[in-house]
């Protein structure tokens, strides 16, 4: 069966053709080159050509080496031989460890049928108001992080894995720097997290292809713990490299580019991984935090536009803190209608004071003379910023509610607030006087 | 049948090639037979002796020399009785079904029947041997859910048929013989209660196609008030992402007044489906008291389930409609998102290495969406009755940018124009639609001039809002100033409606002409107010009345209380009223 086929007809990128009988669609194969052995995926059959994707890249191929198809689609061992480990786009260990075999599973499989999935009800604390106030955390639910280079997004990311109540934790990681692969494993380890953690690491120096893989491998193993009833919590970062990938590997096979150079199918390909977030009925549960840098600061670009299309909200992080606008969860209305009365209106009222105090601020760096009111939500703003905003600030919901009011309290009447009178009967604290800011 | 025979000379994504003898047909539905499983595939092009097909399944496994088998029809959907409460995915497999069957997984290679076959419905019949019949005849009835199912004269039967006999009342499954008809020639034909039609053509058993008028009400005020919805009508909801364009749809799923909905999740997300399905048998139906999925027909193609029938998924929801308008009913077909459904189509184009139009979108790509769109329409029936679909979709443009090309060919063909802003979502606007960049060509329930007096209320506050930020707040008049804050005004209490409040989130058009009358008195009122700080505190407070007058029920005591309230914030300031203002509001008396 595992017939060897020793001509190579045709080098272009990383895609190399054979000539072969009987291979199928997606099947494996193994080329062995001077450099070593590769793993290649096969992408597409013509007659009898088979154009095959090599893992390692085709860099020092030559035409008369080796290729032989293993029968099979990429598979990733699965067991609980995996907690603690570290391997790579290829799904070899990373981390010195033995390669692991058993219990072989095939990755990229077909979708959950919508009919099984159940609403999502129950809150994920992370003890970020940003996060548990104003967009809450859902599990089962897909959220990206959009951010740009340089901002501490995978210290954000980090620090939810490690607050988070889940059983797992799997790290997907794409054309990560080296040091932040090293800062996860650090982080995870120091936190106590490493032996309930299973990584996935494609690093900036590894062969374009295997970046590809990432997220399926983590998906595919995700999905096994999640039907054997376990949370898991999966991040992948950064989705932009996954989506570069994608283009690079599109372009050099000649496909018609869409937008910016990106495929076509660039949606679907976003989508059929981060739709794997489920909570299965009766199992366990996949969640999906993803990083994705946005190019040139830009939402309009077709990466974390698409995204945005697919994931269940987006958080922005932005100069070092979640910013109110455009961050969303999509699914917070499910869990947060249960927590506190007040928690609603207080999530929709003070970003729209927020929003007007935004205004504010342009109107106040045109020049304008401030108003009372004006004044008034200057306070606010800046108070918001320090005592919601601020990454440093680690509370519970139920206190950043509190907070949120006496934030209210101390710059406003409470008709100004546009908040429900049963509400501010209830809640507005009692004996606290507006420091009037109006008075200078 | 001709000899026909083919076999996989090519695989390409979900694209196959076919090298095959014998003759086939364009959009011809073929199975590639592949590891024992039978994956369904459509024939996109025909050249030579090679054909290309899509596969409606994930491709991986299958193998060049894979045997084809041929089914000499096009894409069709089963038409009967047992649609109504189902939930199918793009090719009309019933998905808990599936489920049952299958577990958690959709696998490919896995169909089954639409219709039940094993269920019984107790058929009427109507027509009486000798009657002369036309496609699309009543020829008797089943009671389904609390419809009357009208069983028809299968719409391919071209032509004058006599019906020859007719079974009694009774106990029926949907493929037993109910009845016999025989054309001019004597040639006889079998009824039964189901029967299919291709999904790519429309439905055209109808006298005439009529203007759609009558205003399809939403209970959103925004929608019926000002950019009205008529039954047999179109539109589109285009927005970022974000911007709420499928809660606005769900919402609309609930409260719409018409007698079915077709839900269309093409592309979308899984998780937005779920709500819908698990949610809707839980809620009554305020027109019926009966749950609120016994209207409801659920399409389901979401993201991550094989493209191509993400293409067919919107042709069997507007299919399935038109089956329903056909008796007469009114049928509301929400679509969300058109966009996937284009990309879809981009996708096969690319792999059909045509040449690509504006974003690599194929050249008929405005054509094929007016064709859709044009699916839409009121109609007379052959018996008199009228029946409806109408087509609301959404569209999710790149980058939030309306100038795409899915967006202007939609915008091109449809009656109404809801387009979300991105700068009102973030504000926490609800419902998102911008009030100065939206439009609608129907008529809606409060009369046309008194909607435009309101909307250039609207207008004119987001000019002096404009021109505040180039002179200032203390470089505005304060009669400017006041015209600024009514806009404001009208905007916090009306056009924003809260979907999750259970008062605020569908408002009866009787209650919307009252509140409507209301927020005028208070538009069209000259007030005297001192200066801006007075103006603002007063509008401020106000809103606070209206806000908690919008949550309360008609019944409750917080209802008068907060109309009292209203009413005495009002009469302090003195309000008088021009002659175009009591105009107005008399109009609306």
């Amino acid at each position: 069966m595992n017939k060897l086929y020793s001509h190579i007809e045709s080098i272009v990128g990383n895609v190399i053709s054979v000539r072969a009988e009987g291979v199928a669609y997606g099947e494996l194969a193994e080329v062995t080159s001077r450099y070593g052995v590769s793993l290649a995926e096969t992408i597409r059959l013509d007659k009898e050509l088979v154009y095959l994707q090599v893992f390692a890249g085709s860099r020092g191929i030559s035409t008369g080496d080796e290729v032989r198809f293993l029968g099979h689609p990429m598979q990733v061992s699965f067991s609980d031989n995996l907690l603690g480990r570290i391997f790579d786009g290829a799904g070899s260990p990373r981390d010195g460890g033995p390669g692991l075999t058993d219990n072989l599973i095939a990755i990229g499989g077909p979708s959950v049928n919508p009919y099984k999935r159940i609403i999502p009800r129950e809150m994920i604390r992370t003890g970020i108001p940003m996060i548990d106030l104003f967009n809450t955390l859902v599990k089962s639910q897909k959220l990206p992080i959009f951010s740009v280079s340089g901002e501490p997004y995978n210290q954000l990311l980090a620090r939810i894995a490690m607050q988070a109540e889940v059983d797992l934790i799997i790290l997907g990681g794409m054309g990560l720097k080296y040091d932040d692969y090293l800062f996860f494993k650090d982080s995870l380890e120091e936190g106590g997290s490493l032996a309930k953690t299973i990584m996935f690491v494609h690093t900036a120096a590894d062969p374009v292809v295997e970046c590809l893989q990432v997220p399926d491998l983590a998906l595919a193993v995700a999905e096994r713990f999640a039907l054997k009833g376990r949370n898991v919590l999966v991040l992948l970062t950064d989705m932009t490299n996954f989506a570069d990938a994608l283009k690079e590997i599109s372009i050099t096979q000649e496909q018609v580019p869409s937008n910016r150079g990106y495929p076509g199918d660039l949606y679907s390909q976003l989508a059929s991984r981060y739709e794997k977030a489920v909570d299965f009925d009766g199992a366990g549960s996949i969640t999906t935090l993803a990083v994705t840098t946005m190019p040139g600061d830009d939402v309009t670009h077709p990466i974390p536009d698409n995204t945005g299309y697919i994931t269940e909200g987006q958080f922005y992080l932005h100069g070092g803190r979640i910013e109110p606008f455009g961050s969303l969860s999509r699914l917070k209305q499910l869990v947060n209608g249960k927590t506190r009365e007040d928690h609603r209106a207080i999530m929709d009222g003070m970003i729209k004071l927020f929003s007007s105090y935004r205004d504010t601020l342009e109107k106040k760096s045109m020049g304008f003379q401030m108003s009372a009111w004006d004044r008034k939500l200057l306070k606010y703003g800046e108070l918001f910023e320090s005592k919601m905003m601020d990454l440093s600030v680690n509370i519970s919901l139920e206190k950043a509610l509190d907070e949120g009011w006496k934030i209210l309290a101390s710059c406003f009447e409470p008709r100004e607030t546009g908040l429900r009178s049963e509400l501010i009967q209830k809640f507005w604290p009692k004996g606290m006087v507006q420091t009037e800011a109006a008075a200078g | 049948m001709s000899q026909k025979s083919g076999r996989v000379v090519a695989v390409n994504g979900n694209m196959v090639s076919i090298g095959f003898q014998g003759n086939v047909a364009m959009n011809e539905v073929v199975y590639v037979l592949s590891k024992g499983k039978r994956l369904k595939s459509e024939i996109i092009r025909v050249k030579g002796s090679e054909a290309q097909a899509q596969v409606y399944e994930i491709t991986k496994g299958i193998r060049i020399g894979d045997e084809v088998e041929f089914s000499e029809e096009m894409l069709s959907v089963e038409l009967g009785p047992g649609l109504l409460g189902q939930i199918y995915d793009g090719l009309q497999n019933p998905l808990p079904e599936i489920a049952e069957q299958k577990g958690f997984f959709l696998e490919s290679g896995v169909y089954l029947r639409a219709l039940s076959r094993s269920k019984r419905w107790s058929f009427s019949p109507q027509a009486k041997p000798g009657d002369i019949l036309r496609r699309g005849d009543c020829i008797g009835s089943v009671p389904e859910l609390h419809f009357t199912h009208k069983i028809m004269l299968p719409f391919d039967f071209f032509g004058e048929w006599t019906l020859a006999d007719i079974v009694p009342a009774g106990e029926y499954g949907v493929e037993d013989a109910i009845a016999h008809v025989r054309d001019q020639r004597g040639v006889e034909r079998e009824l039964r209660m189901m029967f299919s039609w291709p999904v790519k053509r429309a439905v055209d058993c109808y006298v005439e196609r009529l203007k759609p008028k009558q205003p399809m009400v939403t209970k959103t005020r925004i929608i019926d008030t000002f950019f009205p919805v008529a039954k047999g009508g179109t539109y589109c909801i285009p927005g970022p992402f974000g911007a709420g364009k499928t809660v606005l749809q769900q919402v609309t799923s609930r409260n719409a007044d018409v007698d079915i909905v077709i839900l269309a999740a093409c592309g979308e997300r899984a998780g937005e489906v779920v709500e819908t399905l698990k949610e809707f048998p839980q809620i009554s139906d305020p027109r019926t008291g009966r749950s609120l999925m016994e209207r409801t027909i659920i399409i389901c193609n979401t993201s991550s389930m094989p493209v191509a029938s993400r293409e067919a998924s919107v042709y069997t929801a507007v299919t399935i409609a038109e089956y329903y308008r056909q008796m007469g009913l009114d049928v509301l077909l929400l679509a969300d998102s058109t966009s996937r459904w284009a990309q879809a189509m981009r996708e096969m184009s690319g792999r059909l290495e045509e040449i690509p139009g504006e974003e690599a979108f194929p050249a008929y790509l405005e054509s094929v969406i007016a064709a859709f769109y044009e699916r839409a329409g009121i109609v007379r029936l052959a018996d008199g009755s009228y029946g409806s679909v109408t087509i609301g979709g959404t569209v999710s443009p790149a980058g939030g940018n309306f100038e795409e090309p899915v967006t202007q060919a939609t915008l091109k063909v449809v009656g109404a124009f809801h387009g979300l802003s991105r700068e009102r979502s973030d504000a926490r606007k609800y419902p998102a639609i911008h009030p100065l960049d939206s439009w609608s060509k129907y008529p809606g329930i409060m009369p046309k001039e008194v909607v435009a007096y309101a909307h250039s209320f609207l207008e004119r506050s987001s000019e002096v809002e404009a021109m505040m930020k180039v002179v200032g707040e203390e470089g505005t008049s304060l009669e400017d100033y006041i015209l600024y804050l009514k806009g404001e005004f009208l905007d916090a209490v009306y056009l924003q409606q809260n979907s999750f409040d259970p008062v605020d989130a569908s408002v009866s058009p009787e209650r919307q002409k009252t509140m409507f009358h209301l927020v005028l008195e208070i538009l069209g009122a000259d007030l005297a107010l001192k200066d801006k700080d007075d103006a603002r505190g007063w509008f401020y407070e106000l809103r606070q009345s209206f806000l908690d007058l919008n949550g309360a029920a008609e019944d409750g005591d917080l209802y008068q209380s907060s109309l009292k309230t209203i009413r005495e914030t009002l009469a302090a300031r003195n309000p008088r009223y021009g002659s175009e203002a009591k105009n107005m509001l008399l109009r609306l008396e």
